[in-house]
Parts: structure tokens; C-alpha cells; sequence
């Protein structure tokens, strides 16, 4: 199945998204926008970023994960609730899995968030993860860009039920849930590497069930250590991440009654007063751009590279080389040798 | 450039009854389509919101309750009058046969009852596509 645009169909759906009114046209223009930045990837995106990219900075990005069935998408409702009543207008990106053996997806994350599908300051969009690793898929970084560009106060992103490594998210969002129900291991889980460190909030949702104040103080306990150590010189990314001076609260709700659904906003509010005020939000920009450039050129540097490689004369010579056994000439030199002439023509 | 097909299954009205949406949706979903459920007791302008946002190939509407007269062309008309012309619109469930004239003409592609094949539905979407 082919995909059919034309360059001036997508000039008229960034035309439509740039109003400021909102209108059905403009939101079936996102729409069209997403799903064409879903099937071209960074094809089709540098094509749309780069005529919206003045037009972002102005939402908070929330990304929320946790495990599959820790209430994930029923708090996001909740919180778009009370951000559509302040007359905000909210968009979300609710992320599942793609099936590794059919490419299908069922997506089920809007049957969470029904109460609000008509209201026209809300949009939801449902995306399969499409086999991208991390937790979401790889038009989220650009879909986040053109939903800000649509005038969205608030973009709320949803990733897959996660495990311990599907990190993503906090190279993309201003504040990150980690929503922990109760019931899921020990305290040596929350002393684990990946998850519990990208950590801005914690969530125990369904606090109504056993356990849940065990849960927040094995949560807590693991803070208490965090603070603790101090690593001498710590130039990493965790530092960036971490933000000294903020330690991350935890909080219990419950996604179906709503309750604590307000105390979980003020410290979201508090969360992102404290960026500004520190001057960290200026560090995470920094990071996530460095991030999203990465990917970026990951992605065009492999297929000039591939173009080269199997298009190039020179590279005969090379391959000859190999075959022949000569001195010097084994993949991994000759990779080597490539990388420098890459360099001299590109970075030099 | 590959494009993958993306559907909704939606559940119109107050019958309850989604077993067969399930079944649908995760069979479509080994098929190789990407299926949005978007759950139960869906209003018309519910649907259409979600159609609009969702921006699918196609919307299969699943309904047991006999309510298909009026909501089915509720839907399709709703659409229509959103600009949202090129979403290929399927029905499904217990659907007497002398009500499908209707449904066609109101904008229902095919209507497809109780012991159609998945891939009979998986075919027909992919050959019937609007864009």
C-alpha cells in the first residue's frame, strides 16, 4: 500500500493547523499530519518540523509510564479532566505496542478517556509503538512538535505498559510519572537502575488496595538512600535528569474516583516552577534537543551511508581489498577508513 | 512508502453486547491492521470525534441491539456533513438482511453478520479502501 501526499496538500494542512481558531478542518489537518508523519517518518517530518518549529515552546509536556494495568490511561483522563476545566486545551499521544509477528496493533487506550472525546479543546491520538524499543514510537518526537504548534497548553504522553528500561520518555517531556501500583515487589525493585531513575513523580495508584502505604514508604526509603550518596564529580546525564534539590514526591491517587487527582497537579505545578526557577528546564532542553538531533542524524547518516556503500565505485577498491586479504585489510580497518573520509567531508 | 491501514471498532448505543467488537479487533489486529477500540456506549458524536482525531482507513460499527437504523445513518451522516468523506464505513453484528438496502444507502460500505471469516473482512478493507 502506498502512501499518497503531495507537497502542496501538506503545505495546506500546516497552513490549517498554524490558525488560531479552533475548527473541525484544523483538527482533521493534525490528524493527517500525524499519520503522515507516522507512515514517512523523517522523510515526510523534515518537510513539516521545520515550517512549525517557531511555533513550539509553549506547552507542558507530561509523559506518564508504568507497567501495564497501573491505571496508566485512566489517570490521564483524570488529568485532562481538571486541565480541559481550567480551559486548557489538552492533547495526548497514548502509546501501545505493535505486534512483533502480525506489524497489527490494538489500540485501547481512548476507551479510558471517553468522557471527554467531544469536548474541542481535547484531542487524543492513539499510536502503535511500531516496533520502536523505549516505551514509544519513533513519530512521537515530531508528533509532540506539531501538536505544541497546534496551540495544545498541555501535550500528555502516554507510553506502552513499560518494564525496567523503556526510558524514552524523559528525553521528551518536562515532567515525568512513574505510576507504581501496589502489590509489584519489594524494595530492592525501587533500588533498580532505569525507571525508578527517570523519575520526577511518583504515583501509587489504586491506593485503595492493600498495600499501597508499604508501597510508598519502600518509595520513600529509596529516596532516602538517593540522598544519601553523593557521587564525587558526576558530569553523567543522570545529573541532568536527577535535578539536584528537587526530590521526587509521592503520591497516591485513585484513577477511577479521581481522588488526590488535584494533589497530583499541584505538584506537577511545582515540579515545573521548580525547573524554571533553577534554570534546569534550560539543561533538560538542552539534553532533549541533543537527543532528537541524534536520532535525527542516526537516521539520514545510515541511509547516506548505505547509499554510499552500495552505490560508490570507490568502495569496490575497499571491498577487493578484503577479498584479497591484504595487509591491513579487514572490515573493521576498512570501516575505519571509511569513517575518516566521512570525517574529512563532513566534519572537518 | 508503506502505510499501515488503521481502523476503528466502535461500539454505538447502549447495547452492551462487544464480545464480537473483540473478537473483530484482535483478529484484524493479526492481520496486520492497526484496530482502535474505543470501548462501549459510544454516541454518534463520539464516533465522528474519534474518527476525526484518529484520521483511520476504515470504521466498523458493531451493533446487536437492533438500533442500526438510526444510528448507523446517524453516523454516516455526521461524518458527511464533518467533511470526512473518504472513511470507508463497514457494520457489523445481527443485522436483518432486509435492513442492509438501507444501510448501503446511507453510506454503509458492507455489512458482514454472525460467522463471516476474519480475512473475508481483512479483504474487503483492503480492497475497498477510499484513499
Amino acid at each position: 500500500m502506498q502512501m499518497q501526499y503531495s507537497d502542496d496538500l501538506i503545505q495546506s494542512y500546516i497552513d490549517l493547523i498554524k490558525q488560531k481558531e479552533d475548527s473541525v478542518k484544523k483538527k482533521r489537518a493534525l490528524a493527517r499530519l500525524i499519520t503522515l508523519i507516522e507512515n514517512g517518518g523523517p522523510e515526510i517530518a523534515q518537510k513539516i518540523i521545520p515550517q512549525i518549529y517557531n511555533l513550539t515552546g509553549h506547552a507542558k509536556i507530561i509523559g506518564i509510564t508504568g507497567a501495564p494495568g497501573s491505571g496508566k490511561s485512566t489517570l490521564t483522563s483524570q488529568i485532562a479532566d481538571h486541565y480541559l476545566e481550567q480551559g486548557l486545551k489538552v492533547s495526548v499521544i497514548a502509546v501501545d505496542p505493535t505486534s512483533p509477528f502480525s506489524g497489527g496493533a490494538l489500540l485501547g487506550d481512548r476507551i479510558r478517556m471517553k468522557k471527554n472525546f467531544t469536548n474541542p479543546r481535547f484531542f487524543i491520538r492513539s499510536m502503535a509503538n511500531r516496533g520502536q524499543l523505549g516505551g514509544l514510537a519513533m513519530a512521537t518526537k515530531d508528533v509532540i512538535h506539531v501538536l505544541d504548534a497546534y496551540h495544545s497548553d498541555i501535550i500528555i504522553i502516554e507510553t506502552v505498559g513499560v518494564g525496567q528500561s523503556e526510558i524514552d520518555i524523559f528525553k521528551s517531556a518536562h515532567t515525568t510519572l512513574v505510576i507504581t501500583p501496589p502489590g509489584l515487589g519489594d524494595e530492592i525493585q525501587a533500588i533498580k537502575a532505569g525507571l525508578m531513575e527517570i523519575t520526577d513523580i511518583f504515583v501509587v495508584n489504586k491506593m485503595d488496595r492493600d498495600g499501597a502505604d508499604k508501597r510508598v514508604a519502600e518509595l520513600q526509603t529509596m529516596l532516602d538512600f538517593a540522598e544519601n550518596i553523593e557521587i564525587k564529580n558526576d558530569q553523567t546525564q543522570a545529573k541532568v535528569v536527577r535535578c539536584d534539590g528537587w526530590r521526587p514526591p509521592v503520591i497516591k491517587t485513585n484513577g477511577v474516583t479521581g481522588e488526590n487527582v488535584p494533589l497530583l497537579l499541584e505538584n506537577i505545578k511545582k515540579h515545573q516552577e521548580f525547573l524554571n526557577q533553577t534554570g534546569f528546564i534550560k539543561k533538560r532542553l538542552q539534553f532533549r534537543y541533543k537527543h532528537y538531533i541524534v536520532e535525527i542524524l542516526k537516521y539520514f547518516l545510515v541511509k547516506n551511508v548505505e547509499e554510499i556503500v552500495f552505490t560508490n565505485e570507490k568502495i569496490n577498491e575497499f571491498i577487493e581489498k578484503i577479498l584479497s586479504h591484504e595487509q591491513g585489510a579487514d572490515p573493521y580497518s576498512i570501516s575505519g577508513a571509511i569513517m575518516e573520509i566521512f570525517r574529512d567531508r563532513y566534519f572537518s | 512508502m508503506e502505510r499501515k491501514i488503521r481502523l476503528i471498532v466502535a461500539k454505538p448505543g447502549l447495547d452492551g453486547h462487544d464480545r464480537g467488537a473483540k473478537v473483530i479487533a484482535r483478529g484484524l489486529r493479526d492481520a496486520g491492521f492497526e484496530v482502535i477500540y474505543t470501548g462501549l456506549h459510544q454516541t454518534p458524536d463520539d464516533i465522528v470525534q474519534s474518527v476525526i482525531q484518529e484520521d483511520p482507513d476504515a470504521l466498523l460499527l458493531s451493533i446487536l441491539s437492533g438500533a442500526h437504523p438510526v444510528l448507523f445513518p446517524e453516523i454516516t451522516k455526521k461524518l458527511h456533513e464533518n467533511g470526512v468523506d473518504d472513511v470507508l464505513v463497514l457494520g457489523g453484528g445481527i443485522i436483518p438482511e432486509e435492513d442492509v438496502p438501507a444501510l448501503k444507502e446511507a453510506g454503509v460500505s458492507e455489512v458482514f453478520g454472525p460467522g463471516t471469516k476474519i480475512q473475508e473482512i481483512a479483504d474487503y478493507i483492503r480492497a475497498n479502501l477510499k484513499r
